[in-house]
């Protein structure tokens, strides 16, 4: 080619590819957009979207395996022993609460959304929801507290759980009293040899109200 | 009531109120010019833009120019101060001085004299003082840049965009604008892009010259008001807005406000040069003095619009490919053109 024909050609070139262009834009223009108006409009999340963390409260047993299972510890809980005599309800798949969950709190800005914490949980009350929109100005608002027990039921929680523990350290004194007595008493009377089996046999039975779940004899 | 109109008798007083009459206009096109491109582009780009201020953000121009009347002067502390503040009106007033000339309608037209089009030329140059002493006085190397690429782009577009405006001077015997535009009254076949008022040997003789002529004015307008894809002056990602960086707050506006009025001003002017100005495209029909303001608008509109669309479908040009375009391409299709569209004139 010569210089006279690129010269001729480049400027074909050029009004082609710029009108070519002009036709795509044109068209673009008066096809239909893509934009979603996103306050007023979402979009559909998939099923399994892994975003804010919700906690049943009703359903907790307390077991704290969310909180193990947890990578960056987002989750505290505080757990407390209910006496036997207290009945915490059931969960809604028919489990009985023993334990007093006096603080559940999950701290979302360090939530990392992996989803370990929900498959752990016996009574499924741990599941990611879809909700993504939860900002705040404070970052002390991102700690969710899902334990609904007031401060003062926290306190009358407390004191049962302490007066049962008096009480059965009391008792405990008193059947190893009881223990130590009857076993003076074993020591002191020279029993007839074949009913010596038995005689060890009482205090371990006296021993076994202790344990939570039979109510005590005496009382 | 009789004071008044005696005060609006004066001729100094309705001197002042019709040359007002171009910068109501400039004003109200500039808001909705920027509403306009704004949604342009975004169509382009299968977007929505402004949705929330008003019915589908109309009001959203009005905002703009809220927060910028609101916004803090800033003049930097090492900037030549007086040339600084000077620059933004200079631009301006270049541009305003231009629409002077400028026939809105077969009624108005702000100083009907004899040297029209070479007014216009003249006093359009002045931006690019403007420009260059905003440039220089902000004291940043980037401003300097893109002040320097300013200069060296509409000067050598000016060339092109100069002999394209003799060829048609050439064709009309006349540099007045309102002379150029009754020339073409009588509908669409009698517009300088068909070929004019002539006898058709000579219609069909000017007609592709006239067709050269209109694309080498349309590049060179688009290249001298700094628009995509010439837009290395303000080149964002490289220059960071050239010559305006350091503006802010109405200076900034000011200078945004030259630059949409100026893109009128160069529709405005193909217009007037090849698609008969005021002149309605049906002849006798639909044409008055309200009517052919209504006319005069809408073709440079349409011209405003092409100009933007451009902008969003082409890139950026090299500053090589820029002064290829100008000197090497542009130049000597408009010499060629005036040669061919002498011979036609004197035969």
């Amino acid at each position: 080619m010569t210089a006279l024909t690129i010269y001729f050609n480049d400027i074909y070139r050029a009004i082609s590819s710029a009108l070519i262009g002009m036709r795509i834009t044109i068209r673009q223009m008066v096809s239909p957009t893509v934009t979603l108006q996103y306050p007023h409009e979402k979009k559909q999340m998939p099923d399994r979207v892994r975003n804010r963390l919700y906690m049943n409260y009703d359903d907790c047993i307390g077991c704290e395996l969310c909180a193990k299972a947890c990578p960056v510890d987002c989750i505290e809980i505080e757990v407390m022993k209910a006496p036997p005599t207290e009945t915490l309800g059931e969960t809604s798949t028919g489990q009985k609460k023993r334990i007093y969950v006096t603080k559940f709190d999950i701290d979302i800005a360090k939530c990392c959304y992996c989803g370990l914490c929900v498959f752990p949980c016996p009574t499924e009350c741990l599941k990611m929801t879809d909700v993504y929109e939860f900002s705040e100005y404070d970052r002390n608002n991102l700690i969710y507290n899902f334990g609904t027990m007031s401060a003062v039921e926290v306190e009358t929680a407390k004191l049962k759980v302490k007066q049962y523990d008096e009480e059965q350290t009391a008792k405990k004194a008193a059947a190893a009293a009881q223990a130590a007595a009857a076993k003076a008493a074993a020591a002191a009377q020279p029993a007839p040899v074949p009913e010596i089996p038995a005689a060890p046999v009482t205090p371990a039975q006296s021993e076994q109200p202790k344990g939570p779940d039979t109510p005590p004899t005496q009382q | 009531m009789e004071n008044i109109l005696a005060f609006l008798n004066e001729p100094a007083v309705t001197m002042v109120l019709l040359a007002l009459i171009p910068l109501v206009f400039i004003l109200v096109y500039a808001l909705v010019t920027i509403y306009f491109e704004m949604k342009v582009a975004a169509h382009i780009q299968n977007r929505l833009a402004y949705m929330e201020t008003g019915w589908h953000g109309v009001i959203q121009p009005i905002a703009d120019m809220l927060k910028l009347l609101q916004k803090e002067d800033i003049i930097p502390t090492d900037a030549d101060k007086f040339l600084f503040i000077l620059a933004p009106y200079l631009v301006f007033i270049g541009t305003y001085a231009s629409f002077a000339v400028m026939p809105f309608s077969s009624g108005f037209i702000g100083s009907n004299i004899d040297l029209g089009i070479f007014y216009l030329v003249a006093a359009s140059s002045l931006v690019v003082v403007g420009l260059l002493m905003a440039g220089w006085a902000s004291n940043n190397k980037w401003s300097m840049f893109g002040a320097l690429r300013s200069a060296a782009q509409i000067v050598s577009y000016e060339i092109p965009g100069v002999l394209a405006i003799l060829g048609v001077v050439m064709v009309f015997g006349t540099m007045n604008m309102q002379t150029m535009t009754q020339m073409q009254d009588g509908g669409i076949q009698n517009w300088l892009i068909i070929g004019g008022n002539f006898p058709l040997g000579q219609k069909l003789a000017l007609f592709p010259f006239m067709f050269i002529l209109f694309i080498i004015y349309l590049l060179s307008s688009m290249a001298e008001v700094n628009r995509t894809p010439f837009d290395l002056p303000e080149a964002e990602s490289e220059l960071v807005q050239g010559y305006n960086t350091e503006y802010s707050g109405m200076k900034f506006a000011i200078f945004y406000l030259a630059e949409y009025a100026n893109l009128f001003l160069v529709s405005a002017i193909v217009v007037v040069m090849f698609f008969g100005g005021w002149t309605s495209p049906f002849g006798s029909f639909m044409s008055g003095t309200v009517w052919s303001a209504f006319w005069f608008v809408l073709k440079g509109m349409s011209f405003v619009f092409l100009n933007i669309w451009l902008r969003w479908t082409l890139p950026r040009l090299r500053v090589d490919q820029l002064m290829y375009v100008s000197w090497k391409v542009l130049t000597p299709f408009a010499l060629f053109c005036i040669i061919a569209i002498g011979f036609i004139m004197v035969i």
